[in-house]
């Protein structure tokens, strides 16, 4: 757009070919700059925060929500705030130790592979109307298959350490996400199946047309909940939307998955030889996936950035379609779900003990596949029904 | 021209990381460069088009067989350092051998007439999903059956292997 022109204007004294690369890569990279720089970035800082801050209360861990200031007679805990900067501080303070024996290229890039991938999670996710990188038609399928970075990230990370404590933590990381796959891949199926499109802003819109359960049309705007995608085939896209938040858990390695981690049995897992910045990395890489996949959660189960906020932004402030009243609606929509998500997984992180690796692979290939096929079926048949 | 750019670096990407997966003197390392090589063949992919094509290609390549290919090299950990080390011996047969298969591909590339069709290939213009679906599920309906029992079979078969003699 703007970009493109102001580009063009600025770029005439270079000869054709270079300039044109110079396009190309600028409006490629300041984009993706732009997306870092306003959503990962604040994302990761108020997720370690909320993380923080979470497990304080629900630990009684009094620690993180009193770090303040204490300067002469100022005394303040700052709701927890200096907890963030002490993190930072701290990170930056360390050595950045490559492990000898390992391989140095691998061992370094492995973070940047990790992050990278959670990065591409957010071109396809839609923020808003029109707030989105790219709509692909293939796009629930591209956020499936992109989750593969990760794992060659891990693995890649866990050998180049040198380090049995790593390589163990990669292999787990390799069984428990792989295996994950199969469930999500098929919980995501069935929004795919109710709307007909794996493009996410048509799981989007149909679910704020008028609500049809099992082929009743039911005379309310679907945006007030009953559209949803939770709601179709009622009550077996309620488990669907479960199976797929349990699998999104085990994808990203949180409690009670963490296994590739496992600080009990493998020190800290593929992490254990990283520190200081590029640790900091991996977990800001982990908050920017949690995000990202609440976000995708809420998109394909609970209606994305249409639903009640948007509704009253749009029929009780008029606000026009496409304008400003219109994006501002769908964008509270979607931050207040998937918000929810992500502090939902803080919580049963906090809660809940980790499970061991047959319990975890149990679970996965006795439970949740064949529990996700019948909700696929039902689905279907919901479908054919209207 | 943004397109052709975008080729032209994906274009070396591939080449380049290709090239690397085959001289590297360790395992690992070439196993890692295949996988930006499979990533550089999905972009172009995309570029031609084929979106479908593209994020099967990460799916299956990046996350299936680039996985197991380093889970292979990962598992051997106790082959004796010296083979793991892909060491430049009788390098003059395999680039006698190399370069005939290279001459062989690049004359038929060069000598086949590439008949460009003027209708669109599957679908509409802008995605191959459903014609790819439809295809699948009319046409090509026994073929895709038949690979997914050879498949079923394969995965009955291992995990017979893999559980060792029963009683």
């Amino acid at each position: 757009m703007n970009l493109r022109e102001l580009l063009t204007e600025h770029l005439p004294q270079m000869p054709e070919a270079i300039s044109g690369i110079v396009m190309a890569l600028l409006l490629a990279l300041i984009p993706a700059l732009l997306v870092v720089a306003a959503v990962v970035t604040p994302v990761g800082l108020l997720g370690v925060y909320a993380e923080r801050r979470l497990s304080g209360k629900i630990q009684d861990r009094s620690g993180p929500n009193r770090v303040g200031i204490s300067i002469g007679p100022i005394k303040h805990h700052l709701w927890g705030l200096g907890q963030s900067v002490a993190d930072g501080l701290k990170l930056l303070g360390k050595e950045d130790f490559v492990p000898p024996g390992g391989e140095k290229v691998l061992f370094l890039i492995a973070p940047l592979i990790v992050f990278g991938g959670s990065l591409a999670l957010f071109a396809v996710l839609p923020f808003g109307p029109n707030l989105v990188g790219a709509d692909p038609n293939v796009g629930i399928f591209y956020v499936l298959s992109i989750g593969a970075l990760e794992v060659i990230g891990v693995l890649m990370a866990g050998w180049a350490s040198n380090n049995k404590w790593s390589l163990i933590g990669a292999m787990r990381e390799v069984a428990q996400v792989g295996s994950y796959e199969i469930p999500m891949g098929i919980a995501a199926l069935c929004p795919v199946l109710m709307t007909g499109s794996l493009r996410l802003s048509e799981i989007i819109s149909r679910q704020a047309a008028e609500p049809v359960i099992w082929g009743v049309h039911i005379p309310i705007p679907g945006e007030l909940f009953l559209g949803w995608n939770v709601f179709a085939a009622f009550p077996f896209n309620i488990i669907t939307f479960v199976i797929f938040y349990i699998c999104c858990l085990a994808n990203l390695k949180r409690a009670p998955f963490d296994l590739p981690e496992c600080e009990s049995e493998l020190v800290a897992g593929f992490l254990t030889e990283y520190s200081g910045m590029r640790w900091g990395l991996f977990f800001l890489g982990e908050y920017a996936a949690m995000f990202a996949l609440s976000g995708i959660g809420a998109t394909l189960f609970l209606g994305g950035w249409t639903g009640p906020v948007h509704y009253l932004a749009v029929h009780g402030f008029g606000a026009a379609p496409g304008g400003i009243g219109d994006i501002v609606g769908g964008a509270i929509e979607f931050t207040w779900k998937t918000s929810l998500l992500f502090i939902l997984m803080i919580w049963v992180r906090w809660t809940l003990p980790r499970m061991r690796l047959d319990q975890v692979m149990r679970l996965c290939y006795k439970y949740l596949v064949p529990a996700a096929m019948v909700c696929m079926l039902a689905t279907a048949a919901a479908a054919l029904l209207g | 021209m943004g397109v052709q750019i975008a080729f032209w670096l994906f274009a070396i990407l591939v080449a380049g990381t290709a090239l690397y997966a085959a001289v590297a003197p360790k395992i690992v390392h070439a196993a890692f460069s295949l996988m930006a090589t499979f990533f550089g063949v999905a972009g172009i992919y995309a570029i031609l088009g084929s979106d479908f094509l593209a994020v099967t290609q990460v799916l299956v390549y990046v996350g299936g067989i680039m996985v197991l290919i380093v889970f292979g090299v990962l598992l051997t950990d106790r082959v004796p350092e010296e083979y793991k080390v892909v060491a430049p011996r009788r390098w003059l047969p395999a680039l006698i051998a190399g370069g005939l298969c290279f001459a062989a591909i690049a004359g038929a590339l060069k000598s086949t007439v590439w008949p460009i069709s003027s209708s669109t290939p599957l679908g509409d213009a802008t995605s191959t999903v459903e014609g790819i679906g439809r295809s699948l599920l009319t046409d090509y309906l026994i073929p895709f059956e038949f690979a997914s029992i050879l498949l079923l079979v394969v995965l009955v078969g291992a995990a017979r292997l893999a559980r060792g003699q029963v009683r």
